[in-house]
C-alpha cells in the first residue's frame, strides 16, 4: 500500500461517513455539515487520483479548487434558506396562539 | 516510504476520521461546527501532503475559515439541539447500504491504472504556451477557462439568490479589546497576503480564488468586530465590484470568439496580459461576493 492508496481509502470512508450522517440527522445545519463532509471525501479521492503519477495532475487539482468555491457558495445559500425557514415556522407558530 | 511518513500519514488519517465523526455525531451542534472547522484545517494538511499546495491554501481559507463563520452565524438562528432520526431500524439499514456502497466504490477505484491520466499529461506539456508558469493556474485560467467562468457565475448566482430571501438584521456584541487590536493588524495583512498570492499565482501556488477568499476573510473580520461599514447592494461601487469579474471574463470570451481562434482560446502573445486582467477582476468580485455571501444582513442585500 502506498500513500496514494491510504488517502484514496480515506476519501471513500469520509464520503460514506458523510452519507451516513446525512441519512441519520434531522437538523438543517447537521445535514449541511454532512454534505460538506461527503464533499471533502470526494475531493480527497480526486486529489489522491491526481497524485498517483510521478508528477501531480494539474487538471484534477484545478477541478477541486473550483469545487471548493462552488461548495461554499451553495452552503451559504442553503444555510440562509434554512434560517429563513426556521424563522417562518416560528412566526407561524406565534400566529396560531 | 519511510516509517516517519507512515506515522504522520496514519495520524492525519485518524484525525480526519475522528473529527468527521465528531462533526457528524456529537450531540451539541456548536461542538459539531467546531469539529468541522478543525476537520477543514486537517484536510488542508492532507492536501499539502498530497502535493497540492493550491488546495491547501484554498481549503484553509474557504473550507475551514469562511464555512466555519457561516455555520457559526447560522447557529444563532437555529435551536442548538441535535437529534438523530427516531426510527429504530434506520441506522442498521443505512449501515448495510453503506457497506454495499463501499464495496462497489473500492472495486471501481482500485482497478484504475497507475500513472497520470492523459489529459493531465497534455496539460503539463502545454503549460509553456499558456502565458503562466504554474500548471494549476494555467488549467484554471487558460485550458479550462470555461469552468472558471461558470464558477464565477455560480458565485454571482448564489449572491443573487440570497437577495431574494429576507435576511435578519445582524447585531454583533461589542468586540473584546484584544480582538479589536488583532483585527486591525490582521485585516490589512490578509489584504497584503491576498494581493501577493494573486501575483505569485502566475508561477507558484496561489491565484484568484485563494486571494479572493483571503481578502474576503479580512473584510469579514473587520465586519464582525464592527470596524467596517456595511457594504450595501444599493451602493454603485459595491455592485460594480461584484459584477466586474464576470463582465471582464465574458468580454474576454466574446473578444476571443469574434476576433481570435474561438471562445476563450487566448492568442499566445496576449494570454499573459489577458489572464492577469481576468484574475484581478475575478479576485475583486470573489472577495466582495464571498464576504457578502457569508456575513451580510438585511441592510446590505435586501434594500
Amino acid at each position: 500500500m502506498t500513500e496514494f492508496q491510504l488517502f484514496l481509502g480515506l476519501g471513500l470512508l469520509l464520503f460514506l461517513l458523510g452519507v451516513h450522517g446525512l441519512v441519520l440527522s434531522e437538523h438543517t445545519i447537521r445535514r449541511l455539515i454532512a454534505i460538506n463532509v461527503s464533499g471533502g471525501g470526494v475531493f480527497l479521492v480526486m486529489v489522491s487520483l491526481a497524485s498517483r503519477g510521478d508528477s501531480v495532475d494539474p487538471v484534477m487539482q484545478a477541478l477541486v479548487v473550483t469545487g471548493l468555491v462552488v461548495a461554499v457558495s451553495a452552503t451559504a445559500f442553503a444555510l440562509r434558506l434554512g434560517s429563513a425557514l426556521t424563522r417562518a415556522e416560528s412566526s407561524d407558530r406565534e400566529g396560531d396562539h | 516510504m519511510a516509517v516517519v511518513d507512515w506515522v504522520y500519514d496514519g495520524l492525519l488519517a485518524l484525525l480526519v476520521l475522528g473529527l468527521a465523526a465528531g462533526a457528524l455525531y456529537s450531540l451539541s451542534l456548536y461542538r459539531a461546527v467546531v469539529f468541522y472547522i478543525a476537520l477543514g484545517l486537517v484536510l488542508a494538511l492532507v492536501w499539502a501532503r498530497l502535493g497540492a499546495p493550491d488546495l491547501a491554501l484554498a481549503e484553509a481559507a474557504i473550507g475551514a475559515g469562511l464555512t466555519g463563520v457561516l455555520l457559526l452565524s447560522a447557529l444563532k438562528h437555529q435551536p442548538n439541539k441535535a437529534r438523530l432520526m427516531g426510527w429504530p431500524w434506520l441506522p442498521g439499514l443505512t449501515g448495510i447500504a453503506i457497506l454495499l456502497l463501499l464495496i462497489m466504490m473500492v472495486k471501481a477505484v482500485w482497478g484504475l491504472p497507475q500513472g497520470m491520466a492523459a489529459v493531465g499529461q497534455a496539460a503539463l506539456l502545454a503549460v509553456p504556451e499558456s502565458g503562466v508558469e504554474h500548471p494549476v493556474t494555467a488549467v484554471l485560467l487558460n485550458f479550462r477557462a470555461w469552468d472558471t467562468l461558470l464558477e464565477v457565475l455560480v458565485v454571482l448566482l448564489a449572491l443573487l439568490a440570497l437577495r431574494q430571501l429576507t435576511l435578519p438584521d445582524e447585531t454583533f456584541p461589542d468586540a473584546w479589546p484584544l480582538l479589536l487590536a488583532w483585527s486591525r493588524l490582521l485585516a490589512p495583512l490578509s489584504l497584503l497576503l491576498g494581493i501577493y498570492l494573486l501575483w505569485r499565482g502566475a508561477d507558484a501556488p496561489g491565484g484568484a480564488f485563494q486571494s479572493g477568499a483571503l481578502i474576503a476573510a479580512g473584510l469579514l473580520m473587520l465586519r464582525l468586530v464592527g470596524l467596517s461599514p456595511a457594504l450595501p447592494w444599493s451602493r454603485f461601487g459595491v455592485r460594480l465590484s461584484i459584477l466586474i469579474g464576470p463582465t471582464i471574463f465574458l468580454l474576454a470570451a466574446m473578444a476571443t470568439a469574434s476576433l481570435g481562434a474561438g471562445w476563450l482560446a487566448f492568442p499566445p502573445d496576449w494570454s499573459k496580459a489577458l489572464i492577469l486582467l481576468i484574475e484581478v477582476a475575478a479576485t475583486t468580485s470573489i472577495a466582495i461576493s464571498l464576504a457578502l455571501l457569508v456575513g451580510s444582513d438585511s441592510r446590505e442585500l435586501n434594500q
